[in-house]
């Protein structure tokens, strides 16, 4: 058999997918109370338009975006406001969120917003109405989707690449995104494709949905230039570069964003939540998330509307287990540990995952022995080894000049290899903030 | 604020089965087939002349180690075991002892312990052997009539000299090279190790085994034997066409210390390289230095002398051989400072 598509190097943390994989995501019940931050993900805060006391409908714009990379807020259920006021976010920091205290008798229908059909907007409008309805990427990194479909004019986009690669292992929501609703998926892909003026898509999933894979391919539409690419299971196959890499065999420049070789990456999340926009007029107030780990009891997928507090979720699913030790926002190579249980629920939340005790055994680090397992794993071709010492030692700068830090996306394939259980992508995250900190010199 | 028994850690939040300390044991179980066979072959002597080295390791590590846990990490045992299997059956136990002691403390301790050391510590320990007692470490005792009679002078005492009253047998190595009447070994008994020659000089076929469990296990690079090999044969190779050398290049990779070199030295995680890259220049340099010290040095064996001096040069191989940063061609970005 013909090798699968992939990328050099990379490493195969247990899979661990079958938890949830088979499960249908149902709609997760509204709670007494939503937390709505002003700052969701990358880019400025929006600016709240609603003061404590206002009413507002499921789906009103609640805060606007202030700037291009930055998304608007809506209201994910409806209530009143209680309070704009400091609330801790799952990055750890307190951050202005709007509370809304849901009303219990609500029907919960969205207001409906009047909008076009797609085929009747303009190419250069679509962005604007998909900014409208506060649509960010929905892969991890959150970052404004209608940014990334006006790319710069100079380097102009041949290839539209869905991810369907899911590559973090236990989450499974991009997989029941493809199993549930493929042909809004498909939608999203015609409104990309001509917000972006090209005609071809190639969809990338990792090799262990199979079922994904046939589902895909057996809706797959004739008015559309459209490719299925099954790809090799190995982390992190759903970087972007590593699926550029993956499948059209080109290396995104040092630095460089990818259009800079043509191509536009687009979780498939993302896609079908484009084109529930133009056929509803419901913009991004919730997504499908797994919740999963042998530290809670139900593990399941849930259609969870933002704000929805981690202690909501935890509860409705049965609570921890015994042996719950870590609570971790996204995946277990890249997600975000969580302490506290009052940070809701966001749009960059792609899983909740409560690892037990036995998933998550911790062990003393030990020297490094310099046995280059770091080298062989990273997938940009970085020396970990020589960053962790440089690392170890403050040595920021020399980081950023002669081991090309900013080319790590901490995606934590070294740490995850180390024999010795040397927190390598821990110490580049911290150097990176170190670095914002220093002056510029 | 935290109201739930949970632990906040950095990601990522699984971590592979890997661990230094299971390679290390996983080393040390490797070499259990290649220590029974050396006792097979030469009988109780050499279990002692290992337990001496391994006990000399064991007891500098645990005096002097940077950290009281350090014996557990299984590195000392390595070496120990290592340093044993390079010496001669009939060694006296209190040099075997002093070589172990001395490899760990100036091989490895010195530097500050485990992942810091320059040169392998078990080769340090030989080449100290090797320079402090030239006869003892180059005397191979021929066999005994009963397998369990002491071979040389095991239990000479600290500072005498060994009394050698038996008859003394050549290495194959040792033969072809400086015997009067120089003969090739045949393959067979190099492969299955029934010849002379230090402990775990003689089974070819159990080290190939250990090795290559080790590099299944993905504890070995198998890029450094296999480079070692590769360049052993091709550089013998071409001297033996030329006439000038006397050893045919599969003797050259079958006898003395090649394939424990190979397999278990070179390898040693902490002293060669970290990129594959650089571990073909460092084994391409071990075997070329090992056949010009075997065809022209004035000892028999060059193998030890050869991964040591390439340890020295592993610094300037990591940065000969950095790997290439994803979306460049590969040249060094350059530096601002260059510029302005």
């Amino acid at each position: 058999m013909k090798e699968l598509l992939s990328f050099k190097h990379g490493v195969h943390p247990p899979e661990n997918k079958d938890i949830t994989s088979g499960i249908a995501s149902k709609r997760f019940p509204f709670p007494k109370e939503v937390i709505l931050p002003l700052s969701q993900h990358i880019g400025s805060p929006a600016k709240a338009l609603v003061k404590p006391g206002d009413r507002v409908e499921r789906g009103d714009v609640i805060a606007e975006a202030a700037g291009f990379i930055s998304s608007t807020v809506h209201a994910t259920a409806a209530g009143s406001v209680k309070s704009i006021e400091l609330w801790p976010h799952p990055n750890g920091t307190m951050v202005p969120s709007i509370r809304i205290a849901v009303d219990p008798s609500s029907s919960q229908m969205r207001r409906t917003r009047m909008v076009p059909r797609w085929q009747d907007v303009k190419e250069e409008d679509l962005s604007k109405e998909i900014a409208k309805a506060g649509i960010v990427g929905l892969g991890g990194a959150a970052f404004p989707s209608h940014v990334k479909l006006c790319p710069p004019k100079d380097q102009p986009v041949e290839l539209l690449l869905i991810n369907g690669c899911e590559c973090e292992p236990y989450l499974t929501s991009d997989h029941r995104v493809m199993l549930e609703q493929p042909e809004m998926v498909y939608e999203g892909i015609r409104i990309a494709l001509k917000a972006l003026g090209i005609t071809r898509c190639v969809i990338g999933i990792e090799a262990n949905k199979p079922d994904a894979i046939e589902m895909m391919r057996k809706t797959k539409p004739d008015d559309i230039d459209v490719t299925i690419q099954p790809l090799k299971v190995k982390y992190p196959q759903g970087a972007e570069k590593m699926l550029i890499k993956a499948v059209m065999g080109r290396e995104v420049p040092s630095g460089a964003l990818p259009s800079a070789i043509g191509a536009m990456v687009q979780n498939v999340a993302t896609a079908a939540n484009v084109a529930a926009v133009f056929q509803t007029g419901h913009p991004l107030i919730e997504r499908i998330i797994t919740v999963t780990g042998r530290g809670i009891r139900k593990p399941g997928n849930w259609k969870i509307p933002f704000g929805t507090k981690l202690r909501d979720v935890i509860e409705h699913c049965g609570g921890l287990t015994e042996d719950a030790e870590e609570i971790v926002f996204g995946g277990p190579m890249m997600g975000q540990g969580q302490g506290n249980l009052d940070v809701p629920v966001l749009k960059a939340t792609g899983g909740i995952l409560i690892l037990s005790k036995e998933e998550c055994k911790r062990q003393d680090i030990m020297p490094c022995i310099r046995c280059g397992k770091c080298l062989e794993a990273c997938p940009v071709f970085l020396n970990p080894q020589l960053m962790g010492a440089l690392a170890k030692a403050e040595r920021y700068e020399e980081l950023v000049s002669d081991a090309n830090l900013n080319d790590c996306m901490l995606c934590g394939s070294c740490s995850f290899v180390c024999p010795s259980n040397i927190p390598l992508s821990q110490w580049f995250a911290m150097s990176k903030t170190q670095l914002r900190r220093l002056p510029a010199s | 604020m935290t109201d739930t028994n949970v632990k906040i850690t950095a990601s990522p939040h699984v971590r592979s089965a890997d661990s230094t300390i299971k390679i290390m044991w996983s080393v040390v179980i490797s070499l259990v087939p290649v220590i029974a066979a050396s006792i097979y072959f030469f009988g109780p002597s050499a279990l002692l002349v290992i337990l001496a080295s391994v006990a000399g390791c064991l007891l500098t590590e645990r005096l002097f180690g940077s950290t009281p846990g350090s014996l557990a990490d299984g590195s000392a045992m390595i070496t120990g075991l290592l340093l044993g299997l390079t010496l001669p059956p009939g060694f006296p136990l209190w040099m075997a002892f002093l070589g172990g002691g001395f490899g760990m403390a100036f091989g490895k301790i010195i530097f500050g312990g485990l992942g810091q050391n320059i040169f392998n510590p078990a080769l340090v320990g030989r080449a100290f052997l090797q320079a402090a007692f030239p006869v003892a470490i180059t005397t191979w005792p021929a066999k005994t009539q009963h397998w369990w009679t002491l071979q040389g002078d095991n239990f000479a005492l600290p500072f005498m000299s060994p009394v050698v009253d038996t008859a003394t047998s050549a290495t194959p190595l040792g033969n072809l090279k400086f015997g009067d009447d120089p003969v090739v070994t045949p393959m067979v008994d190099l492969f299955f190790g029934t010849t002379g020659g230090s402990l775990g000089e003689t089974s070819a076929l159990l080290i190939l085994i250990g090795g290559l469990y080790l590099a299944w296990r993905g504890h070995l690079n198998w890029h450094i034997p296999l480079s070692i090999f590769v360049s052993a044969f091709a550089v013998s190779g071409l001297f033996y066409a030329l006439g000038i050398s006397q050893f045919p290049p599969l003797f050259m990779l079958f006898s003395g210390g090649m394939m424990l070199g190979a397999f278990y030295m070179a390898t040693d995680m902490v002293t060669s390289p970290v990129t594959n890259k650089g571990c073909w220049m460092f084994g391409f340099g071990i075997g070329f230095l090992t056949v010009v010290i075997r065809i022209w040095g004035g000892l028999p064996e060059g193998v030890m002398y050869s991964i040591l001096l390439m340890n020295a040069l592993v610094p300037f191989i990591n940065r000969a051989s950095q790997p290439r940063l994803f979306g460049t061609s590969g040249k060094k970005k350059k530096k601002k400072e260059d510029a302005a």
